[in-house]
């Protein structure tokens, strides 16, 4: 029997350097004359185990991390291909604690499968939803997707039914499904595993979708700085139109579905759904003033759904196992799971999907560990950029969208970032300005010119040039851009600068400037 | 890539790769990307063939190009050097990492060595925050960037 090798393509894999050891156990395959072939999977989202390399035996799956290319030759001599001992052995990758806990439904897919397989893909429940979908009415789908109470998990949380509902009664000839993958927030990395680990299942979610709504065009917009889920997000869509899942007849039924693959450039804006709508269609990435919703005109002027990945890879397993089953997990108003995705300065980092609920303190402390550096947590941020600072007195709040919103945060992305105690949070208020400032489109003047203003402010103050003064002075600056911006970017930017500013008041109270002697 | 060619031939290699993708709802990052992949930039003499073929101002593609911090208007070294500067590497140390690269390079950011080996750019996010710090050079990517790792970056991409 030939034995199964796995080496993920993930490229945060291939960042820790899977190509090399993928290159050695081909070599050492074939210098011992082995019966094996490599399949490169996605990641499982363990990244302090990458590269991650898993050996299929007749019972399961073994893994072995982190593997370096200097290590292949060891683990073939300790007999790794019968899942041997080895220092690096791990047991059964299913047992792996880290993974265990967790509530895979979005990410069940990704690092178990061959991402562009479409064997693989049907074999692990692939394509059930939409053979589903594609015996129903438009409006059982979209009822479907409400009821399962998923909301948009690109950030802003809002029903995905609803904005369906909204397109499916728009009336028009043209409609497109706009998937939003320009994940840019620091911290997140959830869209790019999908799209490089399970990139069917975002086909099959949009392909719905549109079957939904009438839209029989869609694209997915992500970013020029992840090359590899551009590649493999365009090879799979060209096997999936060849598979006849893509194209006028979708697996053979009266609707017709096709996508494209559009790249952005290094615009973190166009991650705001009017403005990624502006970049599309060729100009600049300038937020658009709602209404009109991009529901009702947004491509081209023509009623759109615009998802978030996560919640268009959520589709295919909500109308495979039902909107009951998805609902019952979670907290509130906050259904289903959430891919947490825990980074920065942390021992465990990784993807951690799980149902809503999880307090702040045990995803930080327990889950990933606490941080890398060995030092206390002094602060985390969640949400990427836009996201607030939480300080340890806070680690009790649930991670839920209002649980988050009551305590002057939000969820976003789910991202983490987490600092030890040498983080300095008044530098962290400022770069928060200069992101603001580097990233504005310029188009509200609390955004641009606000960002701007917040940097020296912030810098008056860490010099201590009348430091009380000046933090009234911020304090105001991000009251007017809260309340000023026309869109997140701008509207956001004062979660980070104010929680920095509230909860680590001692950062924003430098030793007062001490004259030069004359 | 030779950016040492005639206009004619600019225009004429620019018009049949706007000409193969004008057809595409929304053609125009498409037809930037395409461009900056065939001469490393977005020339100048480029942008009014761009308007003429998609019947849009010479202002309008100057605003698109200019927006993009992707977009360049003279070429770059021969390797790109992006280094991410957001916060979960932040978190892991990558200003050090970053005033390391600007002293072994003798560059800022947003510059190229004298000898045109290497242009130095910061990322805003590289989707690699659980092996922060990170970097990509051309294509490749790197995690966990201390200054070893860093030097030896540094050393490929002169070479």
């Amino acid at each position: 029997m030939t034995v199964t090798i796995f080496v993920p393509r993930d490229a945060a894999a291939l960042a820790l350097g899977a190509e090399k050891v993928a290159k050695a156990i081909a070599e050492e395959i074939k210098a011992r004359g082995l019966d094996a072939q490599i399949v490169r999977n996605g990641s499982r989202g363990m990244f302090w185990l990458e590269p991650l390399v898993e050996v299929r035996t007749e019972h399961e799956r073994i893994a072995y991390g982190p593997v370096k290319a200097g290590d292949v030759k060891g683990l073939f001599d300790a007999g790794f291909l019968e899942g041997g001992q080895h220092a690096l052995h791990l047991g059964p990758t299913k047992d792996i604690p880290f993974l265990r806990q967790q509530t895979r439904l979005t990410f069940s897919r990704c690092g178990v499968t061959d991402p562009l397989s479409l064997d693989d893909y049907r074999q692990y429940q692939g394509l059930k939803g939409l053979e589903n979908a594609i015996a129903m009415t438009q409006a059982q789908i979209v009822a479907q997707v409400t009821d399962s109470g998923l909301r948009g998990r690109g950030g802003a949380g809002f029903p995905t039914g609803i904005k369906w509902k909204t397109v499916m009664d728009a009336g028009a000839s043209q409609k497109y499904i706009v998937c939003n993958a320009d994940e840019g927030d620091s911290a997140t990395f959830a869209d790019r595993m999908i799209m490089e680990g399970d990139p069917f299942v975002l086909i099959e979610g949009m392909i719905i979708a549109g079957i939904a709504t009438g839209a029989t065009k869609g694209y997915v917009y992500t970013r020029s700085e992840y090359p590899h889920a551009i590649a493999t997000m365009t090879e799979a869509v060209e096997i999936a139109r060849a598979a006849g899942i893509l194209g006028p007849s979708v697996m053979g039924s009266a609707y017709a579905f096709d996508m494209e693959i559009r790249s952005g450039a290094g615009a973190y804006v166009c991650g705001e759904e009017t403005s990624l709508l502006n970049s599309l269609e060729g100009k600049r990435g300038i937020v658009r003033a709602k209404p009109p919703l991009p529901a009702l005109q947004g491509f081209l002027g023509r009623p759109t759904v615009v998802n978030n990945v996560i919640s268009l890879a959520s589709v295919p397993v909500i109308m495979d196992r039902g909107a009951e089953f998805y609902k019952n997990f979670g907290m509130g108003r906050s259904r289903g799971t959430i891919p947490i995705q825990i980074a920065g300065n942390v021992k465990y980092g990784g993807l951690y999907e799980t149902a809503f609920g999880l307090s702040l303190g045990e995803i930080v402390d327990h889950i990933g560990g606490g941080t890398a550096t060995g030092r206390p947590v002094k602060a985390v941020q969640v949400g990427g950029p836009l996201g607030a600072y939480f300080p340890r007195a806070l680690f009790d709040t649930p991670f839920d969208y209002e649980a988050f919103a009551a305590r002057d945060g939000l969820i976003g992305h789910a991202g983490i970032t987490v600092f030890d105690d040498s983080a300095d949070m008044l530098k962290q208020a400022r770069f928060a300005m200069e992101f603001c400032a580097i990233e504005s489109c310029g188009k509200c003047t609390p955004c641009r010119i606000g960002s701007t203003r917040g940097v020296e402010t912030a810098d008056k103050i860490a010099q201590g040039i009348e430091p009380e003064k000046n933090k009234a002075l911020l304090a105001d600056l991000c009251n007017t851009m809260k309340f000023g911006s026309l869109c997140a970017l701008g509207g956001f930017t004062p979660y980070p600068v104010m929680s920095a500013m509230n909860h680590f008041p001692e950062d924003f109270s430098p030793a007062p400037l001490i004259e030069a002697a004359e | 890539m030779n950016v040492r060619i005639s206009a004619g031939e600019l225009t004429e290699r620019s018009l049949q790769i706007i000409r193969d993708l004008k057809h595409l709802e929304g053609p125009m990052l498409p037809i930037l990307h395409a461009i900056q992949a065939e001469f490393g930039y977005v020339p100048e003499e480029v942008k009014p063939v761009i308007a003429s073929e998609l019947n849009l101002s010479r202002a309008e593609v100057h605003g698109v190009v200019t927006f993009y911090h992707e977009f360049r208007d003279h070429p770059a070294g021969r390797h790109v050097l992006k280094l991410c500067r957001a916060e979960a590497c932040q978190s892991m140390g990558s200003d050090r990492i970053a005033d390391r690269a600007r002293q072994l390079l003798g560059i800022d950011f947003h510059e190229t060595t004298l000898d045109g080996a290497v242009t130095l750019e910061a990322v805003y996010c590289l989707g690699l925050c659980a092996c922060a710090p990170a970097a990509m050079l051309d294509g490749e990517v790197f995690g966990r960037v201390d200054e070893l790792c860093l030097s030896e970056i540094v050393a490929e991409a002169r070479r």
